[in-house]
């Protein structure tokens, strides 16, 4: 027997090892054979019980009933085109609603060449981008408009609102830091939301705050120098905000974006083709170098008087698009004939570079006309074709003041001048704007018309506001 | 098995040779030819991790021809493509000039033949485009509410056999914008393992929490249901608010339509709400075209939001929501598109409208009828051939979406590139669109292809001298004999790899 037993036992292992050792197995044997416990709590229920729950249950109606009278629920009914002179609801009015800035959208030539495009390709592409989705005209446009805006490459996409939508997701992860203005458009909130980032909002227009951001970051980034080495940063600017009619400060952008290296990301929906002296935008209005812009995304249903939108910068950034861009790979390409009507309005925003001069004029004569009303100010900047009226004072609910913007709204439509109001989710807004009557400037007015919609605004507000 | 085990061999191999060819252009030996960030902003933060991009500049590089064709005609059943070569190994493309003509399409998406370019749908377009123009410059709840589109929303109601609809400009973006209008914080979404990427977005946007259920695999939907309703929300026990469940009518990489009626049945068991998303399904399937509810002869009012695009089986561009008047109004006050975005261009919506009266028989004629029938006999006959020629072919019987299996990342290229040298253009698609080892190449049938196309493309998918893909097995999940040859294995990787 003592010849088989290991010889440092013989030699004298210490007893208390041997004790141990014996124990610890034990140890091993007895949890090895007891019952594993699970972290996560097994329902104990019956069966019936089961049943009896899944019998009460009772979900909430899939949508909750909309109020008849809801005010977003009555849409305005168009017949005919939406141009200039403009039939709603049945009467005739002077279009004062419609993004067209440049009056694109009645124009001859850019219909003629849309249905060139119809006759040759059909209406739809029938398939994404990758899968034979790509068409002559998307590439000719895509080389236009990046030669337009003096850059690189430039990408299409077959919606606007999914433009920058999904522009934003593509660079900025989780774990990267943006830091967009309070006033920035529905479209920014959602491509923020899809890329799970941290946002930080600063106060609309505000470099003070902004900067104010930025050192909170430095020092948090001298805290843990390894993880700011991989965080990416951005800001999200509006060349000419939708929601308050003015612009982005851009200069003192590029300042901080090179003092704090934050990449920045421009939408440029409103200010492309309105402002700067050819219409290529917010670069061109203060002078800057558009390389010095990381991104521009624009859509094309404003001044182009297209459907879908674009963006531009160098090919460094915008190749990554094409197989990260959400809106791009996984849904269908542009009609073609929308694409063909983009590249003519390009063409005759190219061939007439006066016409943004003439918008500029026609902006600032109505924002001055539009002064001193009664109850009602004025909005934006006084080149921006996009306007705003809100009320001096409140009325204490927005309902009410919806209400009271309505009949003014209504007042002016029946007197033949169309406007509406500005149209806003108002449960999903990070900062809701105050209601407001939105006013658009086209180049298709004259100025009797706008001295007309003027003075109608004014006795309307007299009407109904005193 | 074996096929699995060459493909991950295949795979290693492609990503030794990107790891070499990292490490011979950070050492300068090779030239670096992607774009770089500018000489100002080199200190800044990267934009891209490496990691991120080698799939991309080592994997996709090599066979990046195989996408992003141009084409220049119509997309109908044959079409014409811009000829490109690269002079550097897919880098950079430049167009020869010439214009391949006549390569038969089984790659759009054009299952009733509606991508014309002439035609009644063609010239109805025209003259609402010479009327109305192409763009509208305003949202839906402003002032781009035209007479047109109300008349396609009604024409669509009575279509599906439902209460009310609703038409957007961009299909992708009816589900990522309307699926955080109906649920939300508190709510369960239970969503098949292979939804698009339009649904996992919305339900990812909507704040609520989600399930996955193994793919139309009803055990795992009834058992997720059952868990959901006895224990509620996660932490707090809470009941949920709603439960909706995510499905699709035919899935467009594995071409298997949903078990519907199952789905129906538990759905109304458990009370919950289900979201059909018919984007390749309507028109598709259906003695008479009207989807996949159609095709079970179910009742439309079963399905609480029938979703579905009109950019395949319409030949135009957008989507559409179906279902009861409330659910049409709560969306139409509350919808992300109405608010915001612009509404569907005129001709576009105009040749929605010929193509819905087509084919449901309202414009005098048999054409739309003649067209579904035709489709399911093609798509019938195709899978018949392919299957008798020995090939996998994936999903169900009726549907149009035909996915043959390929599985080694060396015949993704070769494949797509032999069958262009035969004027047949194919979609092949790989990692990350399906999982890394089930690459496959997918046909999708339509109305406009006749016999002799559909046994062209069967005949020249099966020259062995070709690519040698010819297996005579059914899928590794089940057990079978492996007659399988891909001893040419190498002889494709090498050429591909150098």
């Amino acid at each position: 027997f003592e010849s088989c037993l290991p010889s440092w036992v013989l030699t004298g292992a210490p007893a208390y090892h041997l004790i141990l050792e014996g124990i610890l197995i034990l140890w091993i044997v007895r949890l090895l054979f007891s019952k594993t416990y699970k972290l996560q709590e097994r329902s104990d229920l019956t069966l019936k019980e089961k049943e009896e729950l899944i019998e009460e249950w009772q979900p909430e109606p899939l949508v909750p009933s909309v109020p008849k009278d809801h005010p977003a629920l009555n849409y305005n009914i168009v017949s005919g085109p939406p141009t200039h002179i403009i039939t709603v609801n049945g009467k005739e009015c002077i279009n004062f609603a419609s993004f067209n800035f440049l009056g694109l959208l009645n124009n001859e030539k850019v219909k003629s060449a849309a249905q060139a495009s119809l006759k040759k390709y059909g209406v739809g592409t029938c398939g994404p981008r990758g899968f034979y989705g790509t068409f002559d005209v998307h590439l000719e446009l895509e080389e236009r408009l990046a030669k337009f805006m003096r850059t690189e490459e430039a990408i299409i996409y077959s919606y606007g609102f999914a433009t920058i939508a999904s522009a934003i997701p593509a660079y900025s992860k989780r774990g990267d830091i943006v830091f967009v203005d309070e006033a920035a458009c529905f479209a920014i909130q959602k491509g923020l939301q899809a890329s799970r980032s941290n946002i930080k909002l600063f106060k609309h227009n505000d470099m003070a705050d902004l900067e104010r951001l930025l050192k909170e970051q430095e020092t948090e980034d001298q805290k843990n120098p390894r993880k700011a080495r991989v965080t990416r940063r951005f800001i999200v600017v509006e060349g000419l905000y939708m929601n308050t009619g003015d612009i982005c400060p851009l200069p003192e952008l590029i300042k901080l974006k090179y003092k704090y290296k934050v990449r920045i990301f421009l939408e440029e929906s409103l200010s492309f083709g309105v402002l700067g002296e050819h219409g290529r935008g917010i670069t061109e209005h203060f002078g800057i170098n558009i390389d010095d812009i990381d991104l521009i995304s624009a859509n094309m249903e404003n001044s182009l008087a297209s459907i879908g939108g674009f963006c531009c910068g160098r090919s460094f950034i915008i190749d990554h698009q094409r197989l990260s861009g959400q809106g791009y790979c996984f849904s269908a390409s542009l009609p073609p004939l929308l694409a063909a009507a983009a590249i003519e309005a390009l063409n005759i925003m190219e061939d007439n570079p006066d016409i943004f001069q003439t918008l500029r004029t026609k902006c600032e004569r109505i924002h001055k006309a539009l002064q001193g009303i009664s109850g009602l100010k004025v909005v934006g900047e006084s080149f921006s074709p996009a306007l705003h009226l809100q009320l001096e004072e409140s009325c204490g609910s927005r309902e009410n003041d919806v209400k009271l913007l309505k009949r003014v709204v209504d007042y002016c439509m029946n007197s033949g001048i169309a406007l509406t109001q500005a149209r806003y989710l108002e449960k999903e807004e990070k900062c809701l704007p105050p209601p407001s009557i939105r006013v658009v400037i086209t180049v298709e007015q004259t100025e009797q018309e706008l001295d007309k919609a003027a003075s109608l605004l004014k006795e309307a507000a007299q009407s109904v506001l005193n | 098995m074996l096929v699995a085990v060459l493909t991950y061999v295949g795979y290693g191999v492609l990503t030794l040779f990107g790891y070499l060819r990292d490490f011979m252009r950070q050492w300068k030996i090779e030239k670096c030819q992607n774009a770089t960030e500018r000489e100002e902003q080199k200190d800044f933060v990267p934009l891209y991790q490496d990691f991120e991009n080698f799939y991309n500049r080592n994997l996709y590089m090599r066979i990046r021809d195989s996408w992003n064709r141009p084409i220049c005609s119509v997309p109908g059943a044959k079409v014409d493509m811009m000829e490109r070569v690269s002079h550097d190994y897919n880098w950079t493309f430049t167009y020869t000039g010439r214009v391949i003509k006549d390569i038969i399409n089984m790659g759009s998406y054009n299952y009733l033949g509606f991508a014309q370019k002439t035609g009644p749908c063609q010239e109805a377009a025209a003259k609402v485009l010479s009327q109305y123009g192409a763009g509208v410059c305003s949202t839906r709840q402003e002032m781009g509410n035209l007479d047109k589109h109300e008349e396609l929303e009604k024409l669509v109601a009575r279509f599906l056999g439902v209460e009310s609809a609703m038409a957007y400009g961009m299909g992708f973006a009816t589900n990522s914008m309307n699926i955080p209008a109906l649920v939300g914080k508190g709510c369960l979404i239970l969503s098949d393992e292979l939804n698009h990427a339009s649904l996992v977005l919305g339900a990812r946007l909507s704040g609520a929490t989600i399930r996955i259920f193994k793919h139309n695999n009803m055990q795992s939907l009834e058992k997720l249901l059952k868990d959901a309703i006895v224990h509620g929300q996660p932490r707090t026990r809470r009941p949920w608010k709603k439960i909706l469940i995510l499905v699709e009518g035919i899935y467009s990489m594995e071409g298997s339509i949903v078990r519907l009626p199952e789905v129906i049945a538990l759905k109304k068991k458990y009370k919950s709400y289900l979201y059909l998303d018919e984007a390749h399904s309507i028109g598709a399937l259906g003695p008479s075209g009207r989807g996949v509810v159609d095709y079970f002869g179910l009742n439309p009012e079963d399905v609480d939001v029938m979703m579905g695009t009109f950019t395949k089986s319409f030949g135009a561009a957008g989507g559409y929501i179906g279902g009861k008047k409330e659910l049409i109004d709560y969306l139409r006050t509350y919808s992300h598109s109405a608010a915001y975005a612009t509404s569907m261009s005129p001709p576009v919506v105009e040749q929605i409208i010929t193509s819905v009266k087509c084919i449901m028989g309202e414009d005098g004629t048999t054409i739309g009828r003649a067209r579904v029938q035709q489709l399911a006999e093609n798509t019938r006959y195709f899978r018949r051939r392919l299957k008798e020629m020995g090939f996998i072919i994936y999903g169900n019987e009726d549907s149009p979406v035909v996915p043959l299996m390929l599985y080694m990342p060396a015949k993704i290229g070769a494949f797509g590139r032999e069958m262009l040298k035969r004027n047949i253009g194919v979609v092949v698609v790989g990692f990350p669109a399906t999982p890394i080892i089930e690459s496959r190449a997918r046909f999708c049938l339509s109305a406009a292809h006749t016999k002799e196309m559909l046994d062209t493309v069967s005949l020249s998918s099966c020259l062995p001298s070709a690519h040698n893909i010819k297996n005579v097995y059914i899928p590794l999940k089940r057990k079978c004999m492996i007659i399988s040859e891909n001893f040419f294995f190498p002889a494709i990787t090498i050429p591909v790899l150098v």
